[in-house]
């Protein structure tokens, strides 16, 4: 039993429903109990789809536990078939229709409906949305893409084809990225055959295998099917995700190998405005700033490496709620000399914020309400979605254009370089002093964060009134005191470094067991931390 | 092949007053009882709700509020995993380490409930028992339990579990004691105070509230309460009120000029309050309602209104809307009907209005459709649906978390109806 106050991610069946909800043509009925319909408003809500998740639920209660269950999840998959008149089904049970164990597979296919029906085994006590997301698109092109065989060749003059995989109902902009992709796939002079499974049919599933290689979007949702496609087919598929400049270049040099053409003349274009945006002396503030990311696996992995390489910022920490793709992250934390945070409880991540006191968080919703607490500037880049991740204008993550964005997402919660500036030259001026804070970020931040600083004190200590639920025994360390001097010396540091040096200084001392911090131990610490 | 067989739907049943009632059955688009734990959490504020489920209840919370849980909230999950399932972990063993550690990190908690989920009805976990093991464990904390599943109840159902679980623990208040009255149902807290400035010129003192604000403030009860419900869909605490000896005073619920003075006039006569002091200390804000309904009256007018199931509220809504603001009613659907405590209600609603009890959802939305309504009330995920098909939709959710009773509330319950159509007015895209 695992005490949770907020989730990551939704149970295996939301995933199966935002697969399910991007394609056409394809009916859901999913054996749940009432309430379990909860799940239609993350799509019409946070996505505003215009219509109903092509979804039916049986809607069990008490009363027909004691009948028969059975019956109505096959009365209900009868009704879904004689509406919607789908072109293939898929069934599966929720959390406690599990429980109670009608095999709607089975029930199903009893019916002998006249298209395929295809179960679904989706263990909601072990796994989540992204793996049902996975396993539901891999069963849906396992069940629909026909025989396995060998691809015939390509027939000269045609255009080299491909497939799209990934994009989902829910996505973080999936809608932007699939525009942008399919973009730079038709600059290369490559045609699209399939996108799936947003906007598919299950007869698109069929045509599949029509396509010469297939492009992986999104990891998390399309590398099993990828691999079985492959496996099938003989489809090789990219290994590259296009976020950032380097990952959208190596992007287009892996495609066109995969196409068989010449990537140059797309490579020598004009690409994105981020290197030179970057390269600006403006941005010379950017360097070695100190950042957290977390997120699922590809997001965090494509920002973390676009962020150090392509805007000289130091990674501070490096994390994933998504455990299947940890054996990824772990490796790209090497890359930048950390050890990788995988975990799913919200309070491990703002523990690990704090600790490693970055100067800039890029995370999920999550941590972006985290880095407000601690008064840090943050910028969303992962899922789970919110309403504010389907924005009504063009926003990408990848490609060139996604670097474009990419740049601005990153760089403009940090305040801008001559304002940082300003604030160092006027630091004791009445009307800007640090308590002020960025100005774009309403002014509030820094009381938000001084309004924090008994929490940070709870969380250390026991008595904990309304402090977080830390399932761990709290480390209680004992630090020495500030001298006076000193402690007014550490409030000439600017504010936004001074979480730093003060940690810095503190931690210094303990090693040392120093009894009292003074003047001399700030710059001892400052001389030590700064080699 | 088996010729697909749609499932039985709609009978027509007895008559009920003059209303033309249906039942139906089917797939049904309704929250499940954890919802109310969004405003229970908030009006008890030393409580703290722990739900004993899946991760599908978690997200619902999380998802369902609209909101995500950034505060430190006073409710949580208890997610029971496959070594529970599997019985390699002891799940009431499990369960009590999970309370004891939230126990010790929240001492400003005072009163815990155990939230039955659908999965652990299924697995018969033994709440009440783990309750009872933990309140002795864990005094001063009181642990309670309810069920707030999909199995056994719909949305404002969880309420009224909640309500239910705490009656039997009430003091008993003495025999001899002077009638008392109890107004039960959560409310604003903003509208209690104008309730009991208003009881107070009736001069009724003694009125107190169930859920009180606090754990250790909550109403002694016994043969001398007199209870009003202030909610439609609080069947179990009522009854559970009654086995107390508490005496329901039966009215219209306060939602509208008429239903609060309806409402209050029950209390009035159980407490022999003078006509003259009624009126009195009723006038000002009977005017100042109708004052506030006038302007929402000329926009509501003769406008068809058609309800999807939700919240048990559906009744007393559509009454106050055909009443006092002359909206047409194409179809009133509730998840159940209480007779008893909708006696008054339905005998306001106008004749031959069609009620629906229960649901099947997509003959329903036939049904919306075809009849196009100018206005729909139906929850967060048909919403956005029928907007896109031309129909203005209100969310229902929200005539539970904003305050809309009494008469200082009337206008605002009006306007909540008249602003899907008023924007509508005003888009010119």
């Amino acid at each position: 039993m695992q005490l949770t106050l907020w989730t990551y991610e939704g149970p295996p069946h939301i995933g199966a429903m935002r697969v399910a909800t991007a394609m056409t043509g394809l009916h859901y009925v999913l054996h749940a109990p009432q309430g379990d319909t909860y799940a239609d408003l993350l799509f019409t809500m946070i996505e505003r789809r215009d219509a109903r998740p092509p979804v039916t639920y049986t809607t069990f209660r008490a009363q027909d536990l004691g009948r028969d269950t059975a019956e109505l999840f096959k009365q209900a998959v009868s009704a879904a078939y004689a509406r919607f008149q789908p072109q293939a089904m898929i069934v599966g049970a929720s959390c406690t229709a599990e429980l109670i164990q009608d095999d709607p597979g089975g029930l199903a296919k009893a019916l002998d409906l006249p298209i395929p029906v295809i179960p679904l085994e989706l263990p909601a006590y072990q796994k989540k949305e992204n793996w049902g997301a996975s396993e539901t698109f891999y069963r849906l092109v396992r069940g629909l893409a026909g025989a396995p065989g060998p691809r015939p060749a390509r027939e000269p003059g045609r255009r080299p084809l491909c497939n799209i995989l990934g994009p989902t109902a829910l996505g973080f902009r999936h809608r932007d990225d699939l525009i942008e992709i399919h973009r730079l796939l038709d600059s290369l002079g490559i045609d699209v055959n399939v996108v799936a499974p947003l906007g598919a049919s299950p007869a698109d599933l069929a045509r599949l295998k029509d396509a010469d290689f297939n492009v992986v979007l999104y990891p998390e949702t399309a590398r099993s099917a990828a691999e079985y496609l492959k496996k099938s087919f003989g489809q090789p598929f990219t290994q590259e995700v296009p976020l950032g400049v380097g990952a959208t270049n190596r992007f287009i040099a892996e495609v066109a190998a995969l196409a068989g053409i010449d990537p140059a003349p797309l490579l020598d274009g004009p690409g994105s405005r981020l290197p030179w945006y970057s390269r600006s002396v403006d941005s010379t503030y950017l360097t070695a700033k100190r950042v957290f990311v977390f997120g699922d696996a590809t997001h965090a992995i494509g920002i973390a490496r676009m962020a150090a390489r392509e805007l000289g910022f130091t990674v501070v920490g490096l994390g994933t709620y998504g455990r299947e793709f940890a054996r990824e992250v772990r490796a790209e934390a090497v890359l930048h000399g950390i050890e990788a945070l995988i975990t799913d409880d919200y309070l491990d991540v703002e523990a690990a914020i704090r600790a490693a006191a970055p100067e800039l968080v890029l995370g999920t919703q999550m941590e972006r309400h985290v880095a407000k607490r601690l008064g840090i500037p943050c910028a969303v880049i992962s899922a789970p979605i919110h309403v504010q991740d389907f924005p009504a204008r063009y926003a990408p993550q990848m490609g060139f254009e996604g670097a474009n964005v990419l740049f601005d997402t990153l760089v403009h919660p940090l305040m801008m370089g001559l304002e940082e500036h300003l604030l160092g030259m006027f630091r004791e001026d009445p009307e800007f002093h640090d308590s002020v804070g960025p100005s774009h970020l309403g002014g509030n931040a820094r009381s938000a964060s001084s309004a924090e600083a008994p929490e940070v004190a709870a969380s250390t200590a026991p008595s904990a009134s309304a402090a977080p639920i830390l399932l761990d025994e709290p480390v209680v360390i004992t630090t020495a005191p500030w001298a006076p001097e000193a402690e007014k010396e550490l409030k000439k540091i600017p504010f936004f470094v001074r979480g730093k040096a003060r940690s810095n200084t503190e931690k210094f001392a303990r090693e040392r067991r120093l009894p009292l911090i003074t003047l001399e131990t700030l710059y001892d610490a400052k001389a030590h931390y700064g080699r | 092949m088996n010729a697909p067989v749609p499932p039985p739907v709609t009978t027509s049943s007895a008559p009920c007053g003059g209303i033309d009632l249906h039942q139906e059955q089917g797939q049904r688009a309704v929250f499940c009882g954890l919802t109310g734990i969004v405003w229970l959490h908030r009006k008890i504020q030393d409580a703290f709700f722990l739900v004993v489920g899946s991760r599908t209840c978690a997200h619902l919370i999380q998802s369902a509020a609209g909101v995500m849980i950034f505060a430190e909230p006073r409710f949580a999950t208890a997610i029971i995993d496959e070594r529970d399932l599997a019985g390699i972990a002891d799940a009431n063993e499990e369960l009590d380490r999970v309370v004891t550690r939230l126990i010790e990190r929240r001492p400003d908690i005072k009163l815990l409930f155990l939230v039955g989920s659908c999965p652990s009805e299924v697995i018969k976990l033994d709440l009440s028992r783990a309750a009872q093991r933990l309140s002795g464990r864990l005094a001063p904390v009181r642990v309670l339990n309810y069920s707030g599943s999909g199995i056994e109840t719909t949305f404002t159902q969880g309420e009224d579990a909640c309500l239910a679980a705490l009656v039997p623990e009430l003091p008993r208040s003495p025999a001899e004691s002077a009638p008392s009255l109890l107004i039960v149902g959560a409310l604003a807290d903003v509208v209690e105070d104008q309730f009991l400035r208003i009881f107070s010129a009736l001069g009724i003192a003694d009125v107190r509230f169930l859920p009180a604000r606090r754990a250790g403030a909550m109403p002694a009860i016994g043969r001398n309460t007199r209870y009003l419900l202030a909610q439609p869909f609080l069947a179990d605490t009522a009854r559970a009120l009654d086995e107390r000896g508490a005496q329901r005073l039966a009215a219209p619920f306060p939602l509208g000029a008429e239903g609060t003075t309806g409402w209050l006039q029950a209390a009035a006569e159980a407490f022999g309050v003078a006509d003259e002091t009624f009126v009195a200390a009723t006038a000002a804000g009977r005017a100042r309602a109708e004052t506030a309904l006038a302007p929402h009256r000329e926009k509501l007018g003769g406008k068809r209104v058609f309800f999807f199931p939700d919240s048990q509220l559906e009744v007393p809504l559509a009454r106050f809307l055909a009443r006092e603001l002359g909206v047409s009613l194409v179809e009133v659907g509730t998840p159940y009907l209480h007779r008893a405590h909708l006696a008054a209600e339905i005998e306001w609603l106008p004749a031959g209005t069609r009620v629906t009890e229960g649901q099947s959802l997509d003959d329903q939305m036939d049904r919306c459709r075809a009849a196009r309504p100018d206005l729909t009330v139906c929850g967060l995920g048909l919403a956005n649906p029928l907007e896109a098909e031309g129909l203005s939709t209100k969310w229902s959710i929200e005539l539970l978390f904003t305050p809309v009773q009494g008469y200082e509330q009337a206008g605002d319950l009006a306007e909540l109806f008249a602003r899907p159509l008023r924007r509508r007015a005003l888009l010119e895209v």
